[in-house]
């Protein structure tokens, strides 16, 4: 789908922030509020927008703090399919938050998010290793977030300049 | 004995505090204040440019470089201005690195000014230019643009305060505090003008890089004018490296070699590890500096178009980051208007007054801030109006 320059800063606009108004964006943009109204549901209705999502520091939520784990997974493509098939099994559970096809020392990387590293260990060793496409995991436990999706979780953000310049 | 006199100079106490002054004092004892006065970017600098820097104090690059500056960021300057503006500048010695467009100003107008020399200022125009020009021995004319012509410099303007004394026109597109650019075929009608009286031309473009709607145009790109230019640009606005004081000068070889000694008397060279940094800007910063600028606009067109919607009319600026709507409508002298503003609502912009005389009945916004902070001063502004 080939978009025009105008549909893509709205596409961008709305990556970094899914809550902008829209009579702003059409200002910022120079467009009216119903062209960009009418932007928008076309992008949504093609998928190219798929889902607005909020990036939350559950960290500072008690009770909530959880644990985050990458998975590198080997495994044998099967003839016809190659890895769709194995990757749809392993995204099809919940606790997979994502999934991706990777070049070089293995096939697919998960992430998983699990209440505690017992969770995570248990579907790991029940859920995935069991598969039988899988030949080995490998799990890295994240322990601490600085960036996630182009955002900084700890952003000392003060306006450093001074107040009247020429 | 006891001191009698005063021992600065005549023409130092004869300059005038610029009038910001007064309103960053205001402001800065104040807390809460939205700032619409800020002349810089609300970007740090790009990390690629601050590493390179790390690396170069890590590496021990800690000596004088050449007066000049260093030869490899000559060469990039001078690739820069050919691929970028169409301007040709041999790295050898036609190029400059100063301590910012400041100083290349200053050095400009100390190496072409006899005394009583007349340089022609446009105004609206940034702070400094006039005072420079006195500094250096020469007495600023100023031309005063008008909002009828969106402060666009009309040629024939030249031609009313031309005299046989008047030897330099400084202009400024993107223009700080009106935003304005000139397109080339104004600055071909200003090129005729200039050729006629035989003058020469300081082209401040340090804001060229932000310029949003139109291709940018060099003054030294005109046919013929490069051999009358003083070409000043820099790393700060385009770049986001206001700390770093970094300009440079590009002008013909005999004009060049007449301000480096200028250059390598009083400054002897720019800060060598910013030179370093600003040879990664060049190589390497262009992406940054897109979007920025694409960030810049989207601002402009949303803080432009809002205060148009409440009431202070504003012509659309072509560049740099600033806004400079009319506040006449409310019968206040720009003074008032900002100090009743800021006061009232905490919102900090500059009178126009402080940028000459044609700047009266206007404000300068800087839109260099966060949208949400542009959102809100927005809704303040609209507030402040509708009490009045």
């Amino acid at each position: 789908m080939k978009l025009t320059e105008k549909e893509i800063e709205i596409v961008e606009l709305l990556e970094k922030n899914a809550r902008l108004p829209i009579d702003t964006m059409a200002k910022m943009v120079s467009l009216s509020v119903s062209e960009v109204e009418h932007i928008i549901k076309k992008l949504e209705e093609a998928k190219v927008i798929v889902q607005y999502a909020t990036i939350v520091d559950w960290r500072k939520v008690d009770g909530h703090e959880g644990v985050t784990a990458m998975i590198d997974v080997k495994v044998t493509p099967k003839r016809g399919v190659g890895f769709d098939e194995v990757a749809e099994r392993i995204y099809r559970f919940p606790e997979v938050k994502s999934v991706y096809l990777m070049s070089g020392a293995y096939d697919l990387s998960v992430v998983i998010e699990g209440r505690s590293m017992s969770e995570i260990a248990h579907f790991v060793s029940e859920k995935l290793s069991t598969l039988d496409s899988v030949i080995s995991t490998t799990t890295h436990f994240i322990l601490k977030k600085y960036k996630h999706d182009g955002t900084v979780f700890e952003q000392g953000d003060q306006d450093r300049r001074i107040v009247v310049a020429p | 004995m006891q001191k009698t006199k005063t021992y600065v100079s005549d023409t130092v106490s004869r300059l005038q505090p610029s009038g910001i002054r007064r309103f960053f004092d205001l402001a800065a004892s104040m807390k809460g204040v939205i700032s619409l006065g800020v002349g810089e970017p609300d970007f740090i600098t790009p990390w690629s440019v601050r590493e390179a820097c790390i690396l170069s104090l890590e590496q021990g690059y800690t000596s004088y470089t050449a007066n000049a500056g260093l030869w490899e960021l000559r060469k990039e300057i001078s690739d820069y201005l050919a691929c970028r503006f169409e301007v040709q500048y041999d790295p050898a010695n036609e190029i400059i690195v100063t301590v910012g467009a400041s100083q290349a100003l200053d050095v400009s107008l100390r190496a072409i000014l006899n005394p009583g020399d007349e340089v022609i200022v446009v105004e609206p125009s940034f702070v400094s230019y006039a005072p420079l020009v006195s500094l250096a021995g020469g007495v600023p004319i100023p031309i005063q643009t008008s909002g009828k012509h969106q402060f666009k410099l009309q040629a024939e303007q030249i031609e009313q305060v031309v005299t046989p004394k008047t030897k330099a026109l400084i202009i400024c597109s993107p223009n700080n505090p009106t935003g304005t650019v000139l397109n080339r075929e104004e600055l071909v009608q200003i090129a005729r003008i200039v050729a006629k009286h035989d003058l020469l031309v300081i082209s401040d473009e340090i804001y060229a890089e932000l310029c949003y709607d139109e291709q940018y145009t060099s003054f030294p790109a005109i046919a013929h004018m490069r051999e009358r230019t003083i070409l000043i640009n820099g790393f700060s606005k385009g770049f986001a490296m206001t700390g770093w004081r970094l300009g440079f000068i590009a002008a013909p070889k005999d004009l060049a070699m007449a301000m480096l000694k200028i250059h390598q008397y009083t400054m002897m060279c720019a800060p060598t590890m910013a030179q370093y940094a600003a040879i990664e800007a060049l190589r390497n910063g262009a992406g940054d500096v897109e979007e920025m600028k694409k960030s810049y606009r989207q601002r402009r067109n949303f803080f432009v178009q809002s205060l148009n919607e409440i009431g202070l009319s504003c012509h659309m600026p072509g560049g740099a980051f600033y806004a400079f709507p009319s506040i006449e409508s409310t019968g206040m002298t720009s003074e008032q208007f900002a100090e009743r503003l800021l006061l009232e609502e905490k919102v900090a912009v500059v009178p126009g007054y402080v940028f000459g005389a044609s700047g009266e009945g206007y404000i300068r916004c800087s839109y260099a801030s966060s949208l949400e902070q542009l959102q809100e001063a927005i809704r303040r502004m609209r507030r402040f109006l509708e009490r009045l």
